[in-house]
């Protein structure tokens, strides 16, 4: 059933690319059904599929010759990822319904990337979790450049670029781990038990996972993430963001962690109390943390605010799967969860809701609208969001964050401290986004003031309450009975630890 | 000898001359007074025609080969046969793409010289001896420097093919010398005479210096640096039609060749009978001198990859685009061959000792890419000539708005050149995956890997240039909305190879059973 996910996405990109130009609602109402179909498949693997392990969905050979399946299936973890896609997909669809240029090409192009992320969480063949993977770039790439704002094609030139040379170095070891255990398959299952030598591990698992960490915004390679969040249109960094990202978090724990476990031995030696890949993820992530917030604290655009702040919270996802114990790893499965919707919900309002109001995302320009005043709505939306994206208890990122730390202060208390840094940093960054755009009272230039006489901003839309409605009450949901998604990551992960994701 | 044989084994090569002919008599006897269109078209189906006849002649014909005192000269077995049915397909898609093409008018001619280029094609990739190997290069070479030199109203065509005539003599030269050598050092112009005379005398230096100048002659065909400074010229200049058969037809012949020389070269010969004794000791000469041998072609492969990926983000002209990138997918396939040579697993079954099947793995591969990277690249030149006629330029910047004003074109230039990036799931994402699954399979090691390592990450930096083109195409706003038109045959040819293309990386097992079925089952 789940596997419909993908078919239908792309049977939606074909058709919106086969319609006929300027039949926009038509185009608009159709990606929502797709999207919102897919989102009840979604919605109902998850509820079918609680309590039950890996189920395969289908199995069918591709390139017999090389031992190659087309192999979909699915866990907890898979799972609760498709679910996460589907209310991106959903939320991303009503954020873009304002888009009147090439309209249906627009929803082809998303469309197409959806198929591809439903495609990579399902995969269970190495080979077609890759090619599912790479045909999730092109989509990016082309959204951001026509579609995008601030140096669009700079910023997706550069994300298409970061991409192809992830997957370039993930392909490197793909072929590497087939090779090395004797080309008879490229199943998951298979390789992580065809006992792949430790010294090749060694050197194999730094390669993958950085391959895939890059889209998973590692510092120091999550350059293209800023830059590209901001260029891309509301829809797209929601996307970007809420799940693009967590593909390249999936790969490193579905791919790098469950394959190359020995990838993680310490080496034998240290230095400078780094002694294994693991210690060197780590350090890199919390760094990444730390680094994304305090960037965020001293930007004046407002999308870049929220573009660095997934820098640091993507951090914890990293931070949480270097931890290799149980609670950190669900920790890190449920921030991802967690980010995609909150970040997707940020995005949303900032890029969406209050841009194409304001026409501005400078925070100086912004605090002289009284925004609190004339949208109230973006306001206690922002400030909902802000809240539970600096991990507010009943909020799902509280309880993403809290594992991760837990599961890290197991490994090593200093971890948990810095990471402690970067969240009350995350406060410091939110409270002054918040203040800044929404709540300012520098009092706004005469020249302000007298446009602002003659403007009204535009009503708030129906897709826009939807959409914050949706993605708020998920969150909540989420927070407040967050037992819903650990039931199904935790016996996931603890297999996955266990070796070979059985 | 067996004239009877001859006939047999060389019908399709006849098939085609004959059709060249007859393509000549009807186009200046009947057709004089007939519209350079009418003209056109018939001349370029009878050229089909012919192509598909002859492709019925090779299945006709097929297996044995001819030998001449107990030689074999020409064979047509396992790659041959694909190599040769490819020539022939891939030649008759070029001819269709002509029949909107109006850059002369002695269209019967140009489809002569172009049936003749492809029997030249089918002798080099069956030839099993130095001098049939050379004569079929020279037919090829020679009909593909008058092709490049068709566009009798444009210098560019007539520098274009000076250029490559210049160079292709050159490097004849160099081949003919490197053959001088091989037949000193073995007494013998036969490639399975040449290898066991290797393997008894051991490595002599001398092998090495006719190697290296066999390598700059073959290098030459396949346009693999340095030896690829006409291809860019010539791409530029040469009628589009003509171009794409270069790059495409031409280049399944050449490597087919360098399949047959890595074959005899750089392996010892297929399964060997003998004392367990003597057959390691002349495995390990023949491996000894292989990878000493085929080093020479990794250090050729490297640096197409590395010339041609880095002179393609430079270019402003699609066409020169088109080379550097074939320049770099060349490096690729040679990258398939030259890892060859070290395998060393052996294994001894009944006295026969075969070590045929991981080498006809690496074959397959680079068979698969080179005829799928042709397909991709005739589609390539039909989309670039269209646009080229409708804006009288083939610089990046004719490109702008192509989604507006052809929105087929333009999603056929999407498929094709993102399978060229190598971005699944077209053809060329399996295509290279197949490929250097094939090299680290049969060669495990620091070197194949560290190659393959180069090709992926060289393949990385494609996308750019490849994304410059589809972004002008599809992004940057036009200057100029007024649509553009291709001819229906054309479209449907274009949409065809676009079609094969999705298909063939969808269901890559397709092409793959085809190929695999030519090979003994191993």
């Amino acid at each position: 059933m789940l596997a419909w996910t993908i078919y239908l996405s792309f049977a939606g990109a074909l058709l919106q690319a086969l319609l006929p130009k300027g039949q926009n609602t038509l185009a608009r109402w159709l990606a929502l059904s797709v999207a919102l179909a897919g989102l009840a498949l979604g919605i109902a693997g998850f509820v079918v599929g609680m309590g039950q392990g890996r189920v395969v969905l289908i199995d069918l050979p591709w390139v017999p010759a090389m031992g190659i399946h087309y192999l979909l299936a699915a866990d907890g973890i898979s799972r609760v990822l498709v679910l996460l896609t589907g209310l991106a997909a959903v939320a991303g669809v009503l954020f873009s319904w304002n888009i009147e240029l090439r309209t249906n090409e627009f929803f082809a192009f998303y469309l197409a990337l959806i198929g591809g992320v439903y495609g990579v969480f399902l995969s269970f063949d190495l080979f077609l979790l890759f090619v599912f993977y790479e045909i999730a770039i092109v989509p990016k790439y082309f959204i951001i450049a026509i579609w995008g704002s601030t140096r669009r094609e700079y910023a997706a030139m550069k994300l298409a670029l970061y991409s192809f040379i992830g997957s370039a170095m993930v392909l490197i070891g793909l072929l590497a781990a087939y090779a090395t255990a004797g080309s008879h398959s490229t199943g998951l299952v298979e390789l992580a038990h065809a006992g792949l030598p430790v010294s090749f591990q060694l050197w194999c698992f730094p390669l993958v996972f950085t391959g895939f960490a890059i889209l998973a915004g590692m510092w120091p390679f999550h350059t293209w993430a800023p830059t590209g969040h901001v260029a891309a249109p509301t829809a797209a960094s929601m996307l970007l963001a809420g799940v693009v990202m967590k593909l390249g978090a999936y790969g490193c724990l579905r791919v790098g962690i469950a394959l190359f476990p020995h990838g993680l031995d310490p080496w034998g030696f240290s230095f400078a109390g780094i002694g294994s890949w693991r210690d060197v993820f780590a350090l890199l992530a919390v760094i990444g943390i730390v680094y994304g917030a305090l960037v965020a604290l001293v930007q004046t655009d407002f999308k870049f605010v929220i573009g660095y702040s997934s820098v640091s919270h993507m951090g914890f996802v990293l931070l949480g799967l270097m931890t290799l114990n149980q609670i950190g790893v669900t920790g890190a499965v449920l921030q991802m969860f967690s980010h995609g919707i909150l970040a997707g919900l940020l995005f949303a309002i900032v890029g969406r809701i209050v841009y194409e109001r304001t026409h501005t995302r400078q925070l100086g320009e912004l605090e002289t609208m009284h925004l609190s005043r004339r949208m109230p709505f973006a306001a206690v939306a922002f400030v909902i969001a802000g809240l539970a994206s600096m991990g507010m208890p009943l909020f799902s990122g509280f309880w993403a964050e809290m594992q991760v730390l837990v599961g890290t202060w197991k490994v090593n208390p200093w971890w948990t401290i810095a990471a402690g840094v970067g969240i009350v940093v995350g406060v410091a960054y939110t409270w002054r986004a918040v203040q800044k755009a929404f709540f300012s009272d520098a009092l706004p230039s005469a020249h302000v003031l007298e446009q602002e006489h003659g403007r009204h901003f535009a009503a708030i839309t129906w897709p826009e309450v939807t959409g914050v409605v949706m993605l708020t009450g998920v969150s909540l949901a989420v927070g407040v009975y967050p037992k819903i998604l650990l039931d199904a990551i935790e016996p996931a992960v603890k297999a996955l630890l266990a070796g070979g994701g059985q | 000898m067996n004239y009877a044989d001859l006939f047999r084994v060389t019908l399709p090569e006849t098939t085609l001359e004959l059709a060249a002919l007859l393509v000549v008599v009807i186009d200046l006897g009947f057709l004089r007074k007939a519209a350079l269109r009418v003209r056109v078209t018939i001349a370029a189906l009878l050229g089909v025609v012919g192509c598909g006849v002859a492709l019925w002649a090779l299945r006709v014909s097929g297996g044995g080969g001819f030998s001449f005192d107990g030689a074999i000269v020409l064979a047509q077995s396992g790659y041959i046969a694909i190599a040769q049915s490819g020539i022939l397909v891939l030649t008759a898609l070029t001819l269709l793409l002509l029949i909107d093409e109006d850059f002369t008018r002695h269209i019967g001619e140009f489809v002569a010289v172009v049936l003749m280029a492809a029997a030249g094609g089918l002798l080099v990739a069956s030839a099993q001896d130095l001098l049939v190997i050379f004569v079929g290069l020279e037919l090829l070479s020679l009909s593909l420097y008058i092709m490049t030199a068709f566009a009798k109203s444009s210098g560019k065509s007539a520098e274009a093919a000076l250029k490559y005539y210049l160079f292709g003599g050159m490097s004849a030269a160099f081949l003919l010398f490197g053959f001088s050598y091989f037949y000193g050092l073995s007494g013998s112009t036969n490639l399975a005479e040449i290898q066991s005379a290797i393997a008894a005398s051991g490595s002599s230096p001398l092998f090495f210096v006719a190697w290296i100048l066999v390598v700059a002659g073959l290098g030459f065909k396949v346009a693999a640096v340095p030896f690829h400074l006409w291809a860019p010229d010539t791409y530029e200049g040469a009628p589009a039609p003509a171009a794409a058969f270069i790059a495409s037809v031409s280049k399944v012949a050449s490597f087919a060749l360098l399949i047959t020389f890595s074959w005899f070269l750089l392996l010892p010969g297929g399964p060997i009978e003998g004392s367990k004794q003597s057959v390691e000791e002349y495995i390990r000469i023949s491996f000894q001198m292989g990878s000493k041998l085929a080093g020479i072609l990794l250090v050729v492969a490297a640096a197409s990859m590395i010339v041609g990926n880095l002179a393609a983000l430079a270019q402003l002209s699609v066409r020169r685009l088109l080379a550097y990138s074939a320049i770099a997918h060349a490096g690729y396939m040679l990258l398939g061959i030259a890892a060859i040579p070290t395998i060393t697993m052996i294994e001894p079954t009944g006295g026969i000792f075969a070590l045929t099947h991981m080498v006809y793995r690496n074959s397959e591969a680079v068979l698969y890419y080179v005829l799928t990277y042709g397909l991709t690249t005739i589609g390539a030149f039909g989309v670039v000539s269209v646009v080229e006629r409708a804006t009288g330029s083939d610089r990046l910047d004719s490109f702008l708005g192509l989604h507006k004003r052809n929105p087929l074109l333009a999603a056929v230039l999407l498929v094709l050149f993102l399978s060229l990036a190598g971005i699944p799931p077209l053809v060329g994402f399996w295509a290279k995956f197949n490929l250097f699954a094939a090299v680290l399979g049969v060669s495990a090691g620091p070197v194949p890997f560290a190659l393959v390592a180069l090709a992926i990450a060289m393949s990385a930096v494609s996308l750019y240039y490849y994304l410059q083109v589809l972004k002008r195409a599809y992004v940057m706003p036009a200057i100029d909305n007024s649509p553009i038109k291709a001819h229906p045959v054309t479209m449907a040819v274009l949409l065809f190879i676009a079609a094969a293309v999705v298909v063939l990386g969808l269901y890559p097992s397709l092409l793959q059973n085809w190929i695999q079925s030519f090979y003994p089952v191993s």
